[in-house]
């Protein structure tokens, strides 16, 4: 089971177009909810006017001062207010102050543009190197969302010794999720005996995220808070965290209301102030030695958090993690800070931090390389990590890593060394077409960061079903990455049945488990290891009771999972996740085992640059991937080809342009993700290496591929263009041409 | 979505007279509307500011494409699929194919028409420059008659037009080329599909003994509504096709254009651009 | 204000007579008064190609369409695509290749590859990507639905 590309389950409603979506969801006699939104980046709210032409009666209007609760979004850390109450502190442009609801989505829609709100201005922070200035104090004293420090040897002893001294500094821009289905969330609220009780319907990777948000927002305890997920339009992380706002919106206007509410954002809303990935700014030093050893390396680690911290401590703890990429250096000092801005907070979104990081180390050994006279691909094979290697945390590296082999494969698969020379010979032509091939090692850490797994302690189970059929548990949600097809493949394997006598029930708070958040590439490894086991504990509970005999077939297995269902009217089995033995994690010394372990990958590019228009066009790319087993080879095609797409778009088109912290091209016709036209054929090459932890020998591999696109492509413009000042993404054409420009008119 | 359905009103007249009528009667008060796919958008994002509507997409008397010895004819509800699909299309006016290829993707194109792309005005808009470059001609109609006028005067400015408020766009004519014939057209966009274009250029040129003898040259996107590059193309006619003025031509043309900075690129990124198009026309055409 | 207007169509083989705003968009009119919900509003400009149904034989936005403009037209959404419980050729395709991942984008995205299949039985990679480059899909980067497509085509077309 384990290994076959078996159908996705949902498949056949998806492509039925019966699937429920939220705003699919027929909800009778619902009111329709909008948010007014603060519009200048930083202030005093003074005053609220409902302007004339709107039946005001008609509505349902909710501001700070209805909560019941605490006004504060369960987080990392609880900063952020639901709504701006009036006298408090507006800190970016799109902050929610006030929601209105009326049974007409048209008219909530036009009174939405009749509030006024009366704002004394602040000055505001709106870029990184504004904050780190401290042009203005917007977040605790220093602006400082959060900052880490990883120190290993000292590389200040190295720098004046070394043979050759290489420092860079390198930029990423925010980058949308674009999900082709915006948020939207369905709420009811209801007066039971026992208190309020309020459910809702949505577009959400994390349940229990926003079940915890629900109850603190509600002051309510554990049992009165139902979160169920909807069918999901893709996420990518973009409904990580922002959906504990929006389903507190919908259930706060269906509290004061009393009737079903029902909050879809439009497109435009949606971009301009939801999550993004954060903008970074990276500065590198690295030591080398004749030879070009690595022997030290300084990072200074700079990510824009925007207004309220979210998830940013936790995106810059993996960026920082993954910033010394796949090589061996003794001498590391890594300073990570996650800065405030008047901006909207950006939030997780797939890589989470480790394609900002990476993106700059992979850019920069090329550079290094090119500086020392030394082959790039050459440069990286001297200095991977191997076996017995430790990486900056002190982590081990106990499996038998083998990255020049890896590194090889995408070589030959893109036959690098030929187009190296043959692309060199014609680009000295005068046509005005350049070409390039380039490259990127690198690696993605699965799970949860450090002791997040631990902390989490997840829980999945299975349920035996009346007629005899297994129902996987797990609050685990399906954004169209496959997990609802891999559970059922990892519990089938474990049980020895047929994949469709498996399937996954319906992610519900009140019936299934907290299995953690859908993000981190730790369903598959974490939450299927949770499932694998509980289905061997549910096998054995069969055995033990009597029911089962082993050897069995499926259809007796059928009839006993039946008839432990008559007789003990409902069979359950649990599993728990347990930090394997041999691995640590020091949170306060940033010392330890970061991951349980890490995916690999060298992903390489061709480009095509037309000099009259700067464009660049993407000839080929293969991405080849050591993931532990592949668990489904078709969907995990899918995935890698799906973050190809994302990384080739946040390297070369995808950027989003803010006035005054607010985002102006907030239009799918103005952020420009790519057509089927703009893509290749995208090479997906699969090692496979089975590892001890993983359910079947299953690694993450969902965010991997957005690590890798951008660094490889950049790589590849270098190598067709030479050397230009290639240090940031994306680079759209007009950054090209001023990029080229800076070289030839000196 | 963000219009308000409910302010909003459109009738669907059966007739062009009909059509016509309802404009003189209350001139400036009905937005004609053909295959929606300009006024929808900024409907749909709230930022329209007409309410009323006048659906022109039944009007036969506007629709087809007419073919006679020296001229095309399109009704202005003419689609862009329709000049895709059209075989006296591809053989006279290549540069119109393209531009209707690169319009949008297909929904856009099987809806979108060339009348509402010229009407419409956007200085983005993927005709026109083609349609300046093979010197077409407008058909305007109204309860006082027909009037012709030359496209290249149609457009006065941003978004204003040589175009009364009881006039509708009733087909646009184009002269077939004749003689040795040179077209080029090029969309430098946002992306390869779906699109809207940071600078177009489109020129036909008629080749005789060697020599440039005639030239148009149409641009997108560089100034507030569609253009010809009047003083770049007086450079080159006349000129024999070894010896054309590249470089002067490329000054002329970047001193007729205005291009902005706007959220798709940026002025200088335009000026560069379209400099460089010009050239990879200049060389084409040189290259024969 | 406009009056409410009674208006027919023809929509996945039945004709419907609906009472509506003849301004009201026809996506609208297919979710809310048909209950036709399979196909999506992913931007609601003519650009992401969630909205893409079949109008009188033509792909077509449906955010984009008047609903006065779909007086007496024959439409097909995704709901008309499989008869009955039998999948068309196009939807198999999908779902054994894994064309749709979060599936937002597919109903449309089939209706796209349905009609480009219909027009040309069997398109080269460059027609099937610029026959789908109105249809944005952010999750599969388009490599397993030009698998689907093009696995329809080797295998007979899209009327199988």
């Amino acid at each position: 089971m384990i290994g076959a590309s078996s159908i996705r389950k949902e498949g056949r409603a998806k492509v039925m177009g019966t699937a429920c979506y939220t705003d699919d969801k027929f909800v009778p006699d619902a009111l329709h909810g909008v948010t007014v939104r603060s519009q200048v980046p930083r202030g005093i709210l003074k005053g609220i006017q409902f302007g004339e032409g709107i039946p005001w009666g008609e509505f349902t209007i909710v501001t700070a001062a209805d909560i019941p609760g605490t006004n504060r979004v369960a987080s990392v850390v609880h900063d952020q207010p639901f709504l701006v109450g009036i006298g408090e502190e507006i800190t970016h442009p799109e902050q929610p102050v006030v929601l209105l609801a009326h049974p007409d989505r048209r008219l909530a829609e036009k009174a939405r543009k009749a509030v006024t709100l009366e704002v004394e201005e602040r000055p505001a922070i709106l870029d990184i190197q504004a904050s780190l200035d401290l042009e203005q104090v917007i977040y605790g004293t220093h602006n400082l969302l959060k900052e880490i420090r990883i120190q290993k040897g000292d590389p200040e002893a190295v720098w004046a010794s070394a043979a050759h001294v290489i420092e860079g500094e390198y930029h990423t821009g925010a980058q949308e999720q674009m999900y082709l289905e915006t948020n939207a969330m369905v709420a009811v609220v209801e007066q039971e005996a026992a208190g309020l009780r309020v459910t809702v319907w949505g577009s959400l990777q994390c349940p229990y995220y926003v079940h915890g948000a629900l109850k603190q927002l509600f002051g309510l305890p554990e049992g009165q808070v139902r979160v169920v997920a909807m069918e999901m339009g893709g996420a990518f992380g973009g409904k990580e965290d922002y959906p504990s706002v929006n389903a507190g919106h919908a259930a706060l206007l269906a509290w004061k209301s009393g009737r079903p509410v029902k909050v879809v954002y439009d497109r435009e809303e949606d971009l301009a102030c939801t999550t993004k990935r954060h903008p970074s700014r990276t500065r590198l030093k690295t030591a080398f030695d004749a030879e070009g050893h690595l022997l030290a390396l300084d990072v200074d680690f700079v990510l824009d958090g925007g207004a309220y911290a979210t998830m940013s401590p936790v995106v810059l703890s993996r960026g920082a993690l993954h910033s010394a990429s796949v090589y061996r250096c003794p001498n590391v000092k890594v300073h990570a800070r996650a800065v405030a801005t008047n901006t909207p907070p950006p939030g997780a979104f797939r890589g989470f931090g480790a394609p900002q990081s990476l993106f700059a180390m992979e850019r920069h050994m090329d550079v290094c390389a090119r500086k020392m006279g030394l082959d790039a691909v050459e440069l990286r094979r001297k200095n991977f990590l191997r076996m017995g290697d430790t990486m900056a945390t002190g982590q081990v590296i106990r499996e038998d890593l083998d990255l020049g082999g890896l590194m090889d494969r995408a070589l030959e698969e893109i036959d690098y060394h030929r187009k190296r020379t043959t692309f060199a010979a014609a680009n000295d032509s005068q046509n005005p077409i350049k070409r390039g091939v380039g490259l990127a090692v690198f690696m993605h850490g699965c799970g949860f960061t450090g002791g997040g797994e631990s902390y989490l302690a997840s829980v999945a189970g299975v349920e035996g079903l009346a007629d005899g059929t297994v129902s996987i548990l797990a609050a685990s949600t399906e954004m169209g990455q496959g997990k609802n097809t891999v559970f059922a493949q990892i519990v089938a394997e474990a049980l020895k049945l047929p994949f469709d006598m498996v399937e996954t029930a319906e992610v519900d708070t009140d019936r299934v488990p907290n299995s953690g958040p859908t993000v981190a590439s730790r369903s598959t490894m974490m939450v299927g290891r949770i499932l694998e086991d509980a289905a061997i504990s549910f096998k054995q509970a069969l055995v033990q009771q009597g029911f089962l005999k082993e050897p069995y077939t499926a259809d007796g297995f059928r009839e006993a999972v039946a008839k432990a269902v008559a007789t003990l009217g409902s069979v359950k089995c649990y599993g728990q996740y347990h930090r394997p033995p041999n691995i640590a994690w020091n949170d306060a010394t940033y010392q330890g085992d970061a991951y349980p372990t890490y995916s690999w990958a060298c992903y390489a590019a061709e480009v095509a640059v037309d000099l009259d228009t700067y464009e660049v066009k993407v000839e080929d790319f293969v991405a080849v991937q050591e993931v532990g087993r592949v668990v489904n080879p078709t969907l995990a095609a899918g995935q890698i080809e799906g973050g190809v797409a994302q990384g080739i778009g946040w390297g070369l088109w995808e950027e989003v342009t803010m006035k005054q912290g607010r985002m102006i091209n907030n239009q799918m016709t103005n952020y420009i993700i790519p057509t089927s036209a703009d893509l290749p054929q995208i090479r997906v090459v699969f090692l496979e290496n089975p590892h001890p932890a993983g359910p079947g020998g299953a690694k993450g591999l969902g965010e991997l591929p957005m690590d890798g696109p951008a660094p490889a492509l950049i790589n590849a413009l270098e190598n067709a263009l030479g050397p230009l000042r290639l240090d940031e993404v994306p680079m759209t054409p007009d950054r090209l041409l001023g990029r080229y420009e800076e070289v030839t008119h000196g | 979505m963000r219009g308000y359905l409910a302010d909003c009103d459109i009738q669907a007249p059966a007739s062009l007279a009909e059509a016509l009528a309802v404009l003189a009667r209350e001139p400036g008060v009905w937005t004609p509307m053909a295959g929606g796919t300009d006024l929808m958008v900024v409907y749909n994002a709230g930022r329209l500011q007409a309410t009323r509507f006048l659906d022109l997409s039944r009007l036969a008397d506007l629709r087809g494409i007419r073919e006679d010895t020296t001229s095309l004819s399109f009704g202005a509800l003419t689609t862009y699929t329709d000049l895709r699909d059209c075989r006296a299309v591809h053989q006279h006016f290549p540069n119109l194919v393209k531009s209707a290829r690169v319009t949008g993707a297909l929904a856009i194109q099987n809806r979108g028409t060339l009348g509402g792309n010229i009407a419409n005005a956007s200085p983005a808009a993927d005709t026109p420059p083609s349609l300046l470059a093979y010197g077409a001609e407008l058909e305007l109609i109204s309860p006082r008659g027909l009037r012709r006028v030359a496209y290249d005067r149609f457009h006065q400015g941003y978004k204003r037009l040589d175009l009364a408020a009881d006039e509708l766009v009733a087909r646009i004519i184009v002269p077939k080329p004749t003689g040795r014939g040179f077209h080029y057209f090029r969309k430098v966009g946002t992306r390869q599909a779906q699109a809207i274009a940071k600078v177009c250029l489109a020129a036909y040129a008629r080749i005789q003994e060697g020599v440039v003898a005639e030239l148009r040259i149409g641009l997108g996107s560089v100034a507030p509504a569609p253009v010809r590059a009047r003083n770049a193309e007086a450079l080159i006619i006349g000129k024999p096709l070894a010896a054309l003025p590249v470089e002067a031509a490329r000054e002329a043309l970047l001193d007729e254009i205005s291009p902005i900075d706007d959220i798709r690129a940026t002025a200088h990124y335009r000026k560069v651009v379209t400099g460089n198009l010009l050239g990879q026309m200049l060389r084409e055409l040189a290259n024969g | 204000m406009a009056k409410q207007i009674t208006l027919k169509m023809t929509v996945n083989g039945t004709d419907c007579v609906v009472t509506v705003h003849p301004f009201a968009r026809l996506l609208d009119v297919l979710r809310e008064e048909l209950r036709l919900t399979g196909t999506k509003e992913g931007c609601g400009e003519g650009e992401c190609g969630a909205c893409t149904i079949l109008m009188n034989g033509r792909v077509v936005n449906s955010c984009l369409v008047p609903v006065v403009q779909a007086q007496g037209a024959v439409v097909v959404t995704v709901e008309g695509l499989a008869q009955g419980e039998r999948l068309s050729s196009v939807q198999d395709a999908f779902l054994t290749y894994n064309g749709a991942q979060c599936g937002f984008c597919t109903p449309g995205m089939l209706i796209s590859a349905t009609d480009l299949l219909n027009r040309c039985p069997n398109p080269t990679e460059g027609e099937i990507r610029e026959g789908l480059a109105g249809n944005l899909c952010r999750c599969t980067g388009y490599a397993k639905i030009v698998d689907a497509v093009r696995a329809v085509a080797a295998d007979g077309g899209a009327a199988k």
